[in-house]
């Protein structure tokens, strides 16, 4: 729950477009728009775990 | 001090933002969802302190505890819904935005009928009929 989790989603960010842009140099468009996919995949997972931690907290807190 | 943290959260998560933009804007979107988040549960702690103020209050004044719970909530409800909107607004949905909004203000308003209705009753005790 710190500035960790900002800095993973920025690299897979990164990686995948690096990725990106060589598979699509390689000529493997299908395989590029894979990439895009399944790092998106990944970092959605990641968020969605970490919002639901945080209206876990609130519902707690504000008792809702 | 949490407000030092919080900007300096908010810095990194904006540069880091921009500098997926261009490759893959739906990546800086999720970083700044990802940054927005981070920034409410730091802040999360001190509100609770807040809430806990408030509640302590509440026993020593005599009002009713139904309607300090329902205040409570409607602050909660109204966190919530603005932490939503702004994430939409932020993704470019301003449509989704004004919604979210729209269900948030509905939602405080029939949270809070309770409180109107016994206030109504209490203006029409007060009131020579």
């Amino acid at each position: 729950m710190d500035i960790s989790i900002v800095f993973q989603i920025a690299a897979v960010g990164i990686l995948v477009s690096v990725l990106n842009q060589v598979l699509v140099r390689a000529g493997r468009e299908e395989q590029a728009m894979m990439t895009t996919l399944a790092g998106l995949i990944v970092v959605l997972f990641w968020i969605i775990r970490y919002i639901s931690d945080l209206f876990n907290t609130v519902q707690t807190i504000f008792n809702l | 001090m949490e407000i030092m943290q919080i900007v300096i959260i908010g810095i990194i998560t904006a540069i880091l933002a921009i500098t997926v933009k261009k490759q893959s804007p739906d990546m800086a979107a999720i970083i700044s969802i990802a940054g927005s988040v981070l920034i409410f549960v730091t802040i999360l702690p001190m509100l609770s302190g807040v809430i806990g103020i408030l509640s302590s209050i509440e026993s020593q004044i005599s009002i009713d505890t139904a309607y300090v719970v329902i205040v409570i909530k409607v602050i909660g409800v109204a966190y919530i819904a603005e932490f939503g909107a702004q994430i939409c607004a932020d993704a470019g949905e301003t449509s989704l935005a004004s919604k979210i909004e729209m269900s948030g203000k509905i939602i405080i308003m029939v949270l809070s009928a309770p409180i109107i209705v016994s206030m109504l009753d209490m203006i029409l005790a007060i009131l020579p009929s």
